[in-house]
């Protein structure tokens, strides 16, 4: 690393995350305007963004040779009050709470106060959601059942295509100009949604043009008195660049990735779009760029690392939008999710790895940042030695690059009626979603807590927690006498909540469709320019709606444990069993025992244990997979649960498997943490066993001891194990490699584990900003050894 | 047929090529003094007490340690791992105690595992009469060999029997041509003296056949299990083999085989 990027790097880590009123004071200062109010939304809102864009602080590091930062500094973060007004309380809250906090000053505090809250009070999108949704809703919602991903974010969770490389905002508008719709209509832009939009879009695309020559004029002031030649020569081209691109395709190296950081600026400051943006294969979408400089001559390796590291930092400087409430809990991180991948197929479906690949992987382990997250995509094609090179990052420790199958995906997507081409050029975002990249808006709408709707059955439609009648009457459980009686009964219920869960959800996209489209975004995926749609309104040329199952593990062992004891043993007859579960255990040790010891678990390739993870996989798969959105699109299930395995845990009571009350819940499709007794090979057959193919993406994390992954040969027998686990099937697989010891030391001496980064759920997260409930789940999962 | 076995794991990873299966037999005719499995010696089931901590209670239960099983029950773990076999060219390895102490048990396994096209090892301390070990070589891709101490008297003293039969046996396996790696534990003033470590190597040099030296440095995990078992642990005072002596000693056999190994 250069004596610049380490500056650089260290800087990142050090700046202190705050709250920037600058967005919310712009976006407010124009929707005041008298103008404002005579726009269609699509217009308005471009108009919002050409405000924001054209008055925001311009912000350039020293030494850097990326620019442009979504705030006035590095990790000073924006709000969008159109979505989500934050109160007074919200803003200390934010402020002064342990853990991902934002600090907020007093004049930020002032000026929400004065100027933000009076205007927006009673008017954002958050208001408008919770005041369209059911009564069922609202207590399903409040009972923890499920959580709703749009009500402080916009949708985004997508992912830049090829097209985002390969052309300028330029050839954008030339695009929008030449539609039919826009020809036809051209001045009269209020007249039909279509032609609006589409106006909309030549509008953003202006912006971000204005934006990035803002920042040459700023590249040009400091040339002027910098007196370091190789600084001044820098500079110079950098302002060439920023007269260049995002407005012209970029044709060098150094272009390419300040075109797509502009045009990631635009996304993440238009609105708060779930997982930033993302620029997808990275090492597909830059090797022509790299190659011919390389041929040329005019871009050194070296050359292209020190511009890749500064890039990496440009992430790391833009956590996630603070969050709060119920959306803080299921996704409690700074992480932002935009997800490098690398490797893969090619879209003619040859081997995806070059030597850019090799290239972005040193830059992954030099940097050992949060943000960007990083993953690999296997597919049987690519060579052992790439997945032996991330196995490698793997081992030093802090939860990078992940490991996906490639070859699943592509069955995934061409099973949703992709094309194969389109499939190829896909891959996985956020944590482990799985996307067209560039042609498909795949929105997750929320996680689902399965387990709680098993305690809802186990009450006959009531909350016990709160003693109310949440659910459908499914039945007394004393009146069933067969375990599949009593599983029809959660099938049910499991039915209920998730048709109030769909209703919700295209309630809310009908409200993103109308009153927050998104010209900026729609310009860069696919077909929205042609279909002169929006992004939030079904404008790509494929939809998703995603709902994330949460608890597998935990819900195979709450179903083993009760078929077990109730029906086959009959030693707990339902009566005993609540009584047990309501005493959260206390005074029934025995039977937690046996619940624990005596009751086959998910993750030992058990049949017992793993059939019933297996129903319900199916029960969620049938019931959600085909609805049809409100976008024009289908719902689809993935499975993982980012932080919300412990917000769902702290809303269940003690569980049938042994599990105290608001422990919390296995994540992802992993077993129960400490349940795996049989090793990783067990633990793959079982969760092998459902079909990854037909899901959006799973989640497993396996936990390793440091010292089994010392030899290069333990090294082989991992890349085998990933390997196999893929020949299966399986969607993606991630280690951690932390041992049990270190975690327990941090915890007790957070001050000496400052930059210790681990695995949760599908991204990692330095250790010391977990909660500690998090902490303990990581700690308390199996540590696959030495046998 | 029934063969007593007291342990089946899975993801074992040192006990020969890729990702294995290991079956452990029970019943052991030495009686090493840093044996790490001391529950594998005796040849018939045992109890002992199983004691595990739950919302502060003590819950103890009996465990035997061995079991009966029958060549199907154990074929049907062994299969579930063949994809695990085939991507890592690894397979399974029988281990105790000692295979070859229920040789006609473990022939029959190996036996279905190469009808099955599976990878075979056999981990063994050679003290078996070759007649025992003959039913073996038709099935067995690898023999994981141990060698302990070169003279007689001082492999008696510490394993409580000769040595003869073992140094005999593997001339013989390795005439048959049958690949073999060769593990040696390392303790202290015992197996790594000079004139031991010399005497070895003579030995190995003149045998054919020999992949990889594993050296095998004494840890104390197993203090725990003599605890629980109720048994005289001998070397209880002994340290962990220094790190730094185990290379010196890898160095020592570096032209002995094509690859030596720490660990194993």
């Amino acid at each position: 690393m250069t004596e610049r990027i380490n500056k650089l790097r260290e800087q990142s880590l050090t700046a202190l995350n705050t709250v920037s009123p600058e967005r919310a004071l712009l976006v407010t200062e124009f929707y005041r305007t008298k103008e404002a109010g005579q726009l269609s939304i699509p217009v308005q809102r471009a108009m919002a963004f050409r405000h924001i864009m054209t008055n925001k602080q311009i912000c350039i590091l020293e030494g850097e040779l990326i620019v442009g930062e979504r705030g006035p500094a590095p990790k000073a973060t924006p709000t969008y009050p159109e979505i989500c007004l934050h109160s007074p309380e919200d803003l200390e809250l934010i402020h002064s709470r342990p853990r991902v906090s934002f600090h907020v000053d007093q004049d930020t505090r002032s000026l929400y106060e004065g100027t933000i809250i009076p205007f927006w009070e009673g008017k954002t999108q958050r208001d408008r959601v919770f005041s369209q949704m059911t009564p069922e809703w609202k207590d399903a919602y409040a009972a923890g059942v499920f959580t709703e991903f749009q009500e402080q974010r916009a949708p985004g969770h997508t992912v830049a295509g090829k097209k985002v490389f390969q052309k300028g905002m330029l050839d954008l508008i030339t695009e929008i100009e030449s539609h039919p719709v826009f020809m036809a209509y051209r001045e009269k832009a209020n007249s039909n949604p279509e032609i609006a939009e589409l106006t909309a879009m030549k509008s953003a695309a202006e912006t971000l043009i204005l934006f990035a020559n803002r920042h040459a004029d700023e590249l040009e002031k400091l040339a002027a008195t910098e007196k370091n030649e190789e600084r001044l020569n820098e500079l110079i081209e950098m302002v060439r660049i920023c007269r260049k691109v995002p407005a012209r395709a970029p044709e060098t190296f150094h272009e390419a990735l300040q075109h797509y950081w502009f045009i990631h600026l635009g996304v993440i400051t238009e609105l708060n779009p779930w997982d930033s943006f993302n620029p997808g294969r990275m090492d597909q979408h830059l090797y022509p760029f790299y190659q011919r400089e390389i041929r040329q001559g005019t871009l050194s390796p070296e050359k292209a690392k020190e511009l890749l590291h500064c890039f990496w930092i440009k992430f790391n400087n833009h956590p996630s939008p603070p969050k709060m409430g119920v959306t803080a809990l299921e996704s409690n991180t700074y992480t932002d999710f935009a997800l490098i991948n690398l490797g893969g197929l090619k879209e003619d479906g040859s081997d995806g790895v070059n030597e850019l690949t090799w290239l972005i992987l040193d830059v992954i382990e030099d940097m050992r940042l949060l943000q960007p997250s990083s993953m690999v995509q296997i597919s049987k094609k690519n060579p052992d030695r790439f997945v032996k090179r991330a196995m490698k990052i793997i081992r030093t420790g802090f939860g990078q690059p992940s490991f996906f199958n490639t070859d699943a995906i592509i069955q995934q997507l061409l099973s949703q009626g992709k094309s194969l081409v389109d499939a190829r050029n896909g891959g996985a975002s956020g944590c482990v979603e799985t996307g067209a990249f560039g042609t498909e808006a795949y929105t997750l709408s929320g996680y689902f807590n399965l387990n709680k709707v098993l305690e809802i059955t186990l009450h006959n439609g009531e909350d016990p927690r709160t003693g109310k009648k949440i659910g459908i009457a499914t039945g007394d459980p004393q009146s069933f006498h067969s375990f599949e009686q009593f599983y029809q009964a959660f099938e049910k219920q499991l039915e209920h909540f998730i048709h109030i869960k769909i209703e919700g959800n295209n309630a809310i996209e009908k409200l993103y469709a109308d009153f927050m489209p998104v010209p900026f975004l729609s310009l860069l995926i696919e077909d929205c320019i042609a279909n002169a749609k929006d992004y939030n309104a079904g404008g790509a040329r494929y939809n998703t709606s995603y709902i994330q199952g949460v608890g597998l593990g935990s819900i195979a062992d709450n179903l083993t444990s009760i078929r077990k004891w109730v029906f086959d043993e009959r030693s707990i007859p339902f009566p005993e069993l609540l009584k047990i579960l309501k005493s959260n255990f206390d005074g029934f040790e025995q039977q937690r025992y046996n619940c624990i010891y005596h009751t086959p678990k998910w993750g030992n390739n058990d049949e017992e244990a793993d059939r019933n993870g297996l129903l319900v996989f199916e029960s969620f798969y049938k019931l959600v997979t085909g609805r049809l959105s409100a976008r024009g699109g289908v719902f689809r299930i993935n499975l993982l649960p980012t932080t919300s395995h412990v917000y769902f845990g702290s809303m269940i009571g003690a569980l049938p498997d042994g599990r105290l009350s608001g422990e919390p819940l296995s994540e992802g499709i992993s077993p129960v943490q400490g349940a795996d007794r049989k090793g990783p090979t067990a633990v793959l057959q079982t969760v092998s066993k459902i079909d990854h193919i037909r899901t959006g993406g799973t989640l497993l994390n396996q936990k390793f001891s440091p010292s089994f992954l010392e030899s290069d040969e333990a090294i082989d027998k991992m890349v085998s194990l990933v390997r196999t686990y893929f020949r299966l099937d399986g969607h993606h697989i991630q280690f951690n490699v932390v041992s049990a010891d270190t975690l327990r030391d941090a915890q007790k001496h957070p001050e000496k584990y400052r930059d210790l980064i681990v695995r949760v759920a599908g991204y990692s997260d330095y250790f010391n900003d977990l909660g500690e409930a998090l902490q303990n789940e990581i700690i308390r999962r199996t540590e696959h050894g030495t046998v | 047929m029934l063969g007593l076995i007291f342990d089946i794991r899975s993801f074992s990873v040192h006990d020969g090529p890729g990702i294995r299966q290991t079956i452990f037999f029970k019943g052991c005719l030495l009686s090493c003094s840093w044996c790490h499995n001391p529950e594998s010696r005796k040849a018939e089931p045992e109890i002992h007490f199983l004691s595990r901590t739950l919302s502060g209670k003590c819950f103890t239960e009996n465990e035997s340690i061995g079991r009966w099983m029958t060549v199907p029950e154990i074929m049907n773990l062994v299969e579930k791992d063949i994809p695990f076999f085939e991507e890592s060219g690894g397979g399974i390895t029988l281990s105790g105690g000692e295979p070859l102490a229920q040789s006609d048990f473990a022939a029959r396994l190996l036996e279905l595992c190469k009808e099955k096209n599976i990878h075979t090892a056999i981990d063994t301390s050679g003290y078996a009469d070759w007649k025992e070990i003959e039913k073996m070589l038709p099935y067995a891709d690898l023999f994981l060999y141990d060698l302990k101490l070169a003279d007689d008297v001082q492999h008696l003293k510490f394993t409580g029997v000769s040595n003869r039969r073992i140094l005999e046996n593997l001339a013989r396996i390795s005439l048959a041509n049958i690949k073999i790696h060769i593990r040696i534990p390392l303790i202290e003033e015992i197996t790594d003296t000079t004139e031991n470590l010399e005497q070895l190597k003579n030995i190995l040099s003149e045998t054919k056949g020999i992949e990889r030296i594993d050296l095998l440095p004494y840890h104390h995990i197993a203090k725990g299990k003599y605890e629980r078992m109720n048994l005289h642990y001998g070397l209880a005072g002994l340290g962990e083999y220094p790190h730094q002596k185990a290379l010196q000693v890898k160095e020592f056999f570096s032209n002995t085989a094509p690859l030596v190994s720490i660990g194993g």
